[in-house]
Formats: structure tokens, C-alpha cells, sequence
């Protein structure tokens, strides 16, 4: 069993400092403050361990580190905590039994940027457990001057500091979160300028998902060899997988990145109730759907996972068996977006309002074989004509629904009924 | 005037809020102060409530309507005084969260987005996913989770919470 981002989840007291120290943490951060590792080694290290971003992104982080602004001007880093997309809960476990690896690496990429602030967005229902954990290691790593003025007598000083927000999907967007920080509504801003140049207070900012900062401790002090080691075949590094829907155990499961499907699928004990797979939606509810058998065999990596039409998105992976009722799902998935739509981009806020209460019209038994039509045609009215993601994010779904399983959709508009009993 | 509205304690907490940002952002600090506000207010805010957290933040009230507006876990009506959210997206749907809400509204008699008459209950009509898929169905009952829900667990942690 590799462990990473989930060394510490079976200690016992695993958010405590004392257990995060025993078993090597804070290692990576003292080394650096002790040798003064130049900031660029940092950043060519994550660069060359090939870590990507784990919210749904996967872009390379080293990378998106290296094009903050040189200037001398103040800088910030954003660890993104705000997860929120369906079938996603990787995060909130790193939070609330790993939270100082979340801090060291938050650490190690401020001093790597140059930033003196990091600030922890954790969204606002996550206001119970990870907040307060949060907070309470926070105040554990002032405490043994890992944070704070001239650290451990390095004379580098960092801030960390935990935020929290109130309740929207739209925030984990990273200008979006930008904004909500900045005390406003969450909508997302054009790009460029890009957060690296132009980010919070207008400030040269980097945003990182929490899975990707809590990675960071372990490939500096392991080393990049170790990092992509870890990976299944072809692949490099290591995953959390939130195995959700019809399966026996649901669980997350930290795994090699190129782990095949099915063996994912048996660390969960196969689909509830022996039934057969149906279909898979690998990363998170904006991703496309694919069917079961196209998926067993697959590696979960980025690469593959492109190959067969969809994509590793956030990890999310959504197992649907034989029972599942394709138009009912896309229809619960397409309320999500219509209600998250943050309504600056008319396309995303009236298109996903039409998605929906299409849907919901073929569902009532009223829809007709042109309703399927606009369905395609709205998505693609929607998609890349918006200012973030989330519009294309509305519309995947709905265009790989139709795709995969059109012959459930046309039975129902025809019968008035749906094709599962 | 303002300090008949917010309460002593309720300021000291916005202060240490505003500590976290630059000092010239007073902006920043608008989502955490209502949080803190609302909890303080039975759980729901008011354009008293929201009118004085912008005087005292120096900010435009327009700026902390705009939040408070945005962002779903704020209430601008009064709501009973135990919130419970059922998530109901793809991976809580597929463990039969529609079944669980069903449920709730019978054993309440309400419906969903409703309080109950004595006040004691707010079934909030949660459109986002609250991120514990493995436990599906689940819900939060004052941001507490409970996971793997049945019909039983659900009676047993609803008739657990005192009339207080």
C-alpha cells in the first residue's frame, strides 16, 4: 500500500503535529531553511517530479510555479480546499487527518514563489471537522516556529492562514476563489492576465489544489525518483480515487496513477450487490461518462483516460451499475450546474437554466425527439463560450450522455417512461 | 447606534478576522464576519445586521448584500434552529438520497426548503454536493456529518437533539 498524502490517516491522533514529526514531517521544510535551497532547485524539483494538479486541472505544478512574476512586489499563495465537485472527497480527508502536510507544503511552496502569505480557502460547510482542525494545526506549527517571523532563526517569514467560505461550487474556480477572498462575489475573471502576473489584490498569486500542496513535503524530502516511481506502468506518481456510487465499500483509495479501473473497482468489493457495471464517470460530475466495459481495463491516468473520451478530473470516480437510470442522473447532474452557474456569462446562466428544465420536462414524460436535439444543441452553444469552466463543465455530461446511452434517452421521450424498472 | 446591533464579542471576532488580510482590505473580511454574525442571529441575517457589519467595516452596504445574497449557506429569513442539509447529487442519488429526504419530510411534515411549526427544525433545500461520496447517502445536521444513513439513523440522530 503506498501512502502519501494519507500517511498519517491510520495513527492514531493523526492530525496531531507530534505524529505528522515522527514520522518525518516538517524534514523537508527545516532542510530547506538550513541549506537555503535556492528557490528555482525547489521549483525545477516539483517540475521534474511531474506532479500535476489534483483538482481537476492537471497541469504541471512545478510548471504553473515557474511563471510567477519575477517582480519584487508582494506575492501569495492560495492552497484550494473549496472542494466541492460532485463525487469528490479527497480533500476533506487530507484536512482533517493530514492537515500538516497540507501547512509544510503550503510552507515550502511560499518560500519557493516567494511569497509571504498562504492562505487556506476551505470551503464553508467544511466549517465543522476541517475548519477547526485546520485552525488548531495552524496554531500547533506557530507554536514550534515552523510559521511565522524568521523562522526557526532562518530569517524567513511566512503566514499561513486558514479562510473560510460560505457556500458556493463556483469558488474552486481559482479566479473565482481570488474574488471571494477579495470579499465579492464569486465570478470568475477573464484570462489573462493570469494569476501568476495578476492574482489576488492584483498581486502575482499561484493556486494549488489541497492534494497537490500535501504532495509537495514528500517529493521534496523522498526525492523525484521516488515520486515517479510510484506510478503503475507508463505513470508517474500517485492519486487519491474517491470510489463512490453502487459499490460494496466505497472508499477513497490513494493508488498508483495507471492503476487499472477494475482494480480500483476490487479494492471496493466489486459493484454492490454482485449487479453489473453499467457506466463510470472517472472524475468528478463534469467529466464524461463512459461505459463500464470500456473503462475496466483502463489505466487511471491522464493519458488514457483522454484516449477513451473522457478524463482523471478530480478523482471523483462515480460507478453506476446496471439499475442506474441514465436520464435521471444527467438530469440531478445538470440541477447542480443550473443552480452553481455564477450567472455572469449568458450562455453558462441561461443555457444550463435549459439544460435542466429540459430534462426535467422528458423526465415528467413530455418530451419529444426534438428535446433531445436541444439538448446537443444548447451544450454546444455553452461550450467554450464562457468565461471559466464551468459551462463546459454543464455540457460534457449532457453531450456524453446522449452519446453513450441515446437509445435510453430516445425510449424515453418515445415511451414516456423510462427503459430501467 | 452600531454597537446595540453587533455585540461586544461579535466585534472582537470580526477585528481578529480583519487581521488576516492587508489592512486596507476591509472586504476580505465580509464572508467570515457574517458567518460569525448569523451564527450570532439564530442563524439568519437582516439588513440591520448587514447595514451595521458594513458600517463598521467601512464598506459599502452594497458590497455586503452582494454577499450575503451570493453565497448559499447565508439565510436572509428566519430558519428553525437546526439546520439540516441532505446531499443529494449523482453519488448520494445513487445510494437513494431522494428516499432520505422523502423520509425527513414525512417524519417533520414539511417540505423541502421549509421549517418546522415549533421551530425546531430548517430542511435546507442543499443543491451542493457535501463532499463524503464514500458515505452516501449523508447529510449535515449543523455542519456535523452523518454518513451511511438509514431510516433508523436517521430517527435516532434527529430525536437525539434536545428541545433546548
Amino acid at each position: 500500500m503506498i501512502k502519501v498524502c494519507t500517511q498519517t490517516f491510520d495513527c492514531k491522533d493523526p492530525s496531531s503535529i507530534e505524529t505528522y514529526i515522527k514520522l518525518g514531517g516538517y524534514s523537508a521544510w527545516r532542510e530547506i531553511l538550513n541549506q537555503q535551497t535556492p528557490k528555482s532547485q525547489i521549483i525545477e524539483t516539483i517540475k521534474d517530479s511531474q506532479l500535476k494538479g489534483k483538482g481537476g486541472a492537471g497541469f504541471l505544478t512545478g510548471l504553473k510555479w515557474s511563471f510567477i512574476s519575477p517582480s519584487e512586489s508582494q506575492k501569495y499563495l492560495v492552497c484550494n480546499s473549496d472542494e466541492s465537485e460532485p463525487g469528490t472527497c479527497k480533500d476533506r480527508d487530507i484536512l482533517r487527518y493530514n492537515p500538516h502536510s497540507v501547512i509544510e507544503g503550503m510552507l515550502i511552496a511560499c518560500y519557493a514563489i516567494g511569497a509571504s502569505v498562504g492562505y487556506n480557502y476551505l470551503r464553508g460547510e467544511f466549517i465543522g471537522d476541517q475548519w477547526n482542525v485546520t485552525n488548531n494545526a495552524v496554531k500547533e506549527a506557530y507554536e514550534h516556529n515552523f510559521i511565522g517571523d524568521n523562522i526557526l532563526g532562518s530569517n524567513v517569514s511566512i503566514n499561513i492562514i486558514p479562510l473560510i467560505g460560505a457556500g458556493a461550487y463556483i469558488v474552486g474556480e481559482e479566479t473565482a476563489m481570488l474574488e471571494s477572498i477579495e470579499g465579492k462575489r464569486g465570478m470568475p475573471r477573464i484570462k489573462p492576465p493570469f494569476p501568476a502576473v495578476q492574482g489576488l489584490y492584483g498581486k502575482p498569486t499561484i493556486i494549488n489544489n489541497t492534494e497537490t500542496i500535501a504532495s509537495v513535503p514528500y517529493i521534496i524530502k523522498n526525492g523525484v525518483d521516488w515520486y515517479k516511481n510510484l506510478g503503475a506502468g507508463d505513470s508517474h506518481g500517485v492519486k487519491m480515487f474517491c470510489m463512490s456510487g453502487h459499490l460494496n465499500k466505497p472508499k477513497v483509495i490513494e493508488a498508483p496513477l495507471g492503476t487499472p479501473f477494475s482494480k480500483l473497482l476490487d479494492e471496493c468489493n466489486g459493484i454492490l450487490n454482485d449487479k453489473k457495471l453499467k457506466a463510470v464517470i472517472p472524475g468528478g460530475s463534469s467529466v464524461p461518462v463512459v461505459k463500464g466495459e470500456v473503462i475496466m481495463d483502463t489505466p487511471m491516468d491522464y493519458e488514457p483516460l483522454m484516449k477513451i473520451g473522457t478524463m482523471l478530473g478530480s478523482g471523483g470516480v462515480i460507478v453506476m451499475d446496471e439499475t442506474t437510470c441514465m436520464v435521471s442522473v444527467l438530469e440531478r447532474i445538470s440541477r447542480f450546474y443550473y443552480a452553481e452557474s455564477c450567472g455572469q456569462c449568458t450562455p453558462c446562466r441561461e443555457g444550463t437554466g435549459w439544460l435542466y428544465k429540459t430534462l426535467v420536462k422528458i423526465r415528467a414524460g413530455h418530451g419529444d425527439q426534438s428535446d433531445l436535439d436541444l439538448l446537443n444543441r444548447v451544450a454546444n452553444q455553452i461550450e467554450g463560450h464562457c468565461i471559466c469552466a464551468l459551462g463546459d463543465a454543464a455540457a460534457m455530461p449532457v453531450k456524453s450522455f446522449l452519446t453513450n446511452f441515446w437509445n435510453e434517452f430516445e425510449y424515453y421521450v418515445e415511451k414516456k417512461q423510462s427503459m430501467i424498472i | 447606534m452600531i454597537h446595540d446591533i453587533l455585540s461586544e464579542n461579535v466585534r472582537k471576532e470580526i477585528d481578529s478576522i480583519r487581521s488576516k488580510f492587508p489592512h486596507d482590505k476591509n472586504k476580505s473580511s465580509i464572508i467570515e464576519s457574517l458567518l460569525i454574525i448569523q451564527h450570532e442571529n439564530s442563524g439568519y441575517l437582516n439588513e440591520e445586521l448587514i447595514g451595521a457589519l458594513a458600517e463598521y467595516l467601512n464598506v459599502q452596504k452594497i458590497d455586503v448584500y452582494e454577499v450575503a445574497t451570493f453565497y448559499s449557506m447565508f439565510n436572509l429569513k428566519p430558519i428553525g434552529k437546526n439546520t439540516i442539509s441532505v446531499c443529494t447529487n449523482v453519488s448520494c442519488m445513487l445510494r437513494n438520497s431522494d428516499q432520505i429526504v422523502e423520509y425527513i419530510e414525512k417524519k417533520l411534515k414539511i417540505k423541502i426548503g421549509e421549517s418546522t411549526k415549533d421551530n425546531k427544525f430548517y430542511l435546507k433545500d442543499e443543491m451542493e454536493c457535501l463532499a463524503a461520496c464514500n458515505g452516501a447517502p449523508m447529510m449535515q445536521v449543523n455542519h456535523v456529518n452523518y454518513e451511511n444513513l438509514t431510516f433508523e439513523k436517521i430517527d435516532k440522530i434527529l430525536d437525539g437533539i434536545k428541545d433546548d
